[in-house]
């Protein structure tokens, strides 16, 4: 009989093997419901698995989609790991693409070639301020932030529409609900010619390194750890929970807004309604299946990217749903919350009962 | 006929065999104490009698019968009950409510009722079936567990570390109870290491140490050094200490007043105490009486004190946060071991910087290297057995863990030290490794504030005494004055009331 008995103590091993055994597990479901689809199991694998990565043009791509993903899934590590709850990451990321448009859309076509940066800057104040609002009503009011973050999205929302309907829309525009497109000034560099990727993904690696620096080799980290695993052992050594619920909220819709300004300076260069495309959301998936970890979060978003590509791509060539792209997210999170008891569990078989003799 | 006998019970658990072929004999009526350290296997042992967990080989015989005893349903179909250390209550319901959720058969709240009363009369045991428990003190919890046993009408009752939350008079009134039952026919398993209890209460003790039988006594024909030698294979070392003249107050209470925080939280009402550099004040009492609540005021965790009711060194803390207090040389050992003095999920060298900065770098950057020579350095020099800085915090054993903890805050060189429940849980070899620490610490000239249930450890442990109940302190009394039964009283809240501060209380106690 098989049995799951606990460890003695969580294995190192299966903490780095229960992702890659997540994938796997993946991968068979997947190829399972393709071929119960009545489709070619390889063929379809390889639109979420191969094709994403094929060539310089699909790696574009690919970053375009895991740069923003990469961002906001940083700063949600920083909340979820000081056990401060904030879904309304795609609010953050609105009020950032506002921000961002407010100073891209002043830009004249003789501003200085570095005025993408006050962009980006502009758009990181909008997250934060967006964030901060929800840390101070659960300050000063004891407001519940889980609720308060998420229905400034949809607050959030309202202010994005109304500013491209209203005083924002293009004159040129043909009554679409869009501003101007921006100048070249305010747009976010690109790194190749051919490519769309841009500054932005040396912009998210560069993070990565600063955010994993940040929460395993300083203080102020330790800190905000210590308040989301024991907040009792947070008070008695002083950690003011205070200050972890601020700076959680501050950095995680800075990063928010920086990756809304990123991709309206970036791939779309303009507001428009159709900016927010649910990346607030599928990163608190990323920060997940990135085990809250900066460089776990990396190769979470790679994957998360590819299955959104992969997803539109069964649609246009398989003539499949799009919508497989959430059942491939929802297997990859369920097997990886699964495998994940082996950390602290494993299996044993055991060969007969005890032996007692029955009474 | 034996009533229950263990033949060779033996169980592993992953990296420690807990039970390694065990045999104890019970009899009908007998109280029969299961004695041993903290990880002698006891609990594991009580677990595979109440058919929580099975043993790996080994037989069980009840009433001569060979059995099988697969969960504890099977268990108390047997006739089993146990009382464990920690209450399963709702804190919102009556007494007979929370037996009647308990009972496997449904009768009607009514005749609950009933049968409470019969049974409460019938062993002596003081218990009113319509109080709400949130009303009734831990001595009167306990009955009602104990109530909730009795109804099964067992044959065998086990009682796990049954006094360690009980005042002097509830114990004895428990023992009365205990033999009552004894002599009516129930055999009693008592688990304890507490070695004057089961020489008072029990007719066979069987001894156990790293999961093995050491010996099988009559407690009452065998001395306390000779059940700590077959408990420990050795006997403790007889705490030392030195007569010290007394030094200047160290930590000041005046008239420190809390509100009640939280519905079952205990206010408390105008504290006065003066603890002076080299002394320790033990503060005894049943927990629950605000002890909780007055080491919150002390670590600083609870800041809702008024101005000037907390000095120390002549510096008014009440408002205090704790790093200001560790910067004055105030050091505090909590109670909860796990989640509070420790993150459980942290290695060592990460609960380290729980509460010691030394490893923090101006930058704001950790000094990883240094931290882990500084844990290093306090695993060795406390003597904690762990595998080493990197070992998470659960996976030391209680003693070890908790000698981890004290050696943190001892070895930051504290000028007053707060200590909750030094020894809870703890072995009796760390336990007097720890309270030596402790005197140590006064001999150098701190101040120490130890709060204990066990007033056998206040007695060895002080050199004054206060006693905590309902939210208030008694006047101090020096220890070699105080005797057992005068501070149980006083654990009822029943001391004179003196006009003046604890040193004229003194007089009037003298």
């Amino acid at each position: 009989m098989l049995r799951l008995e606990p460890r003695a103590e969580p294995s190192r091993v299966m903490a780095l093997a229960s992702p890659l055994l997540a994938l796997a597990l993946t991968v068979v479901a997947g190829a399972l419901l393709f071929a119960l689809l009545g489709k070619d199991p390889f063929r379809g694998l390889e639109m979420f698995l191969v094709e994403p990565l094929r060539g310089g043009r699909a790696l574009g791509e690919l970053s375009i989609k895991a740069t923003p993903l990469v961002l906001v899934a940083l700063g949600l590590c920083v909340c979820f790991r000081s056990n401060v709850w904030n879904i309304g990451a795609e609010g953050q990321f609105i009020l950032g693409s506002v921000f961002a448009s407010g100073v891209a859309l002043r830009a004249t076509p003789s501003s200085g070639a570095g005025l993408f940066v006050l962009v980006l800057l502009a758009g990181m104040l909008g997250g934060m301020a967006w964030g901060g609002l929800v840390a101070w009503l659960r300050d000063r009011f004891n407001a519940n932030e889980i609720l308060v973050s998420l229905m400034l999205v949809y607050v959030a929302e309202q202010i994005l529409s109304y500013l491209v309907y209203g005083p924002w829309k293009d004159p040129h525009g043909y009554n679409f609900p869009q501003t101007a497109t921006f100048l070249a000034p305010a747009r976010v560099p690109l790194l190749l010619e051919g490519s769309r990727a841009n500054f932005g993904l040396p912009l998210a690696l560069l993070l990565t390194g600063a955010f994993w620096l940040f929460l395993y080799r300083t203080h102020a980290g330790y800190k905000l750890e210590v308040g989301g695993l024991a907040p009792l052992a947070a008070r008695y050594a002083g950690f003011s929970s205070r200050s972890a619920l601020w700076t959680a909220f501050l950095v995680s819709g800075g990063m928010a807004g920086l990756a809304g300004a990123l991709e309206v300076a970036g791939p779309v260069a303009q507001l428009t309604t159709h900016v927010p495309l649910g990346y607030g959301f599928a990163a608190i998936i990323v920060a997940f299946v990135g085990r809250l970890n900066p460089l776990g979060v990396v190769f979470a978003a790679v994957l998360m990217s590819m299955f959104y590509i992969g997803g539109e791509m069964s649609q246009s060539r398989l003539g499949l749903p799009k919508s497989l792209t959430g059942v491939f997210q929802g297997l990859l999170l369920f097997a990886l919350l699964a495998c994940d008891t082996l950390i602290t569990s494993r299996f044993r078989y055991a060969s007969r009962r005890p032996a007692i003799p029955g009474g | 006929m034996l009533r229950l006998e263990l033949v060779d019970i033996s169980k592993q658990y992953p990296g420690v065999r807990a039970n390694d072929g065990v045999c104890l004999r019970v009899e009908p009526g007998q109280i029969h104490a299961v004695l041993g350290e903290n990880g002698a296997g006891k609990s594991t042992l009580m677990k595979i009698i109440y058919g929580v967990t099975q043993p790996d080989s080994g037989q069980i015989r009840w009433d001569g019968r060979p059995v099988s005893i697969g969960s504890p349903v099977q268990a108390r179909a047997l006739g089993i009950a146990m009382v464990f250390q920690h209450f399963s209550l709702f804190e919102t319901l009556s007494v007979a409510e929370n037996v009647w959720l308990g009972l496997a058969s449904e009768p009607s709240l009514d005749a609950v009722r009933d049968r409470i009363r019969q049974v409460t009369g019938e062993y002596g045991l003081e218990l009113e079936p319509e109080r709400p428990v949130h009303s009734l003190s831990v001595g009167e919890r306990q009955r009602v567990e104990i109530v909730r046993a009795l109804l099964t009408q067992p044959s065998l009752l086990i009682l796990d570390e049954p006094t360690s939350v009980l005042t002097p008079q509830a114990i004895d009134k428990l023992f009365v109870t205990l033999r009552k039952l004894a002599a009516s026919g129930c055999s009693i398993l008592y688990i304890s290491h507490k070695l004057e209890e089961i020489r008072a209460l029990c007719h066979h003790a069987t001894v156990l140490r790293g999961g093995r039988v050491t010996g099988e006594v009559e407690p009452s024909a065998a001395s306390n050094a000779d059940l700590s030698r077959l408990m420990l294979g050795g006997e403790p070392p007889r705490l030392e200490r030195r007569a010290r003249a007394p030094g200047e107050p160290a930590l000041e209470l005046k008239s420190l007043a809390l509100p009640r925080s939280g519905l079952y939280g205990t206010p408390l009402v105008g504290l006065d105490l003066t603890v002076r550099a080299g002394e320790i004040v033990g503060v005894a009492g049943v927990s629950g009486n605000g002890q909780r609540e007055l080491f919150a005021a002390l670590s600083g965790e609870q800041l809702r004190g008024a101005t000037g009711s907390i000095t120390l060194f002549g510096e008014d803390i009440t408002r205090a946060p704790p790093r200001r207090r560790r910067a004055l040389g105030l050091r505090l050992v909590p109670e909860e071991r796990l989640g509070r003095a420790t993150v459980t999920t942290l290695s060592l060298s990460e609960n380290t910087l729980l509460t010691r900065t030394e490893a923090v770098r101006r930058s704001g950057f950790l000094d990883r290297l240094g931290l882990a020579a500084l844990t290093q350095k306090l695993i060795g020099h406390f003597n904690v057995k762990a595998r080493g800085p990197r070992a998470t915090a659960q996976s030391l054993s209680g003693g070890n863990l908790q000698k981890f903890i004290v050696g943190r805050e001892i070895d930051a060189k504290p000028r007053f030290l707060v200590v909750a429940q030094p020894t809870w849980g703890v072995d009796v070899g760390a336990a007097s490794q720890i309270r030596a620490e402790l005197v140590r610490l006064r001999d150098a000239g701190c101040g120490l504030l130890v709060m204990s249930e066990e007033l056998d450890e206040l007695l060895e442990l002080s050199d004054f005494l206060v006693v905590m109940a309902g939210g208030r302190l008694s006047p101090r009394i020096a220890t070699a004055d105080a005797e057992a039964q005068q501070l149980g009283e006083w654990m009822s809240g029943l001391w004179p009331e003196a006009p003046n501060d604890g040193a004229g209380a003194q007089h009037a106690q003298a």
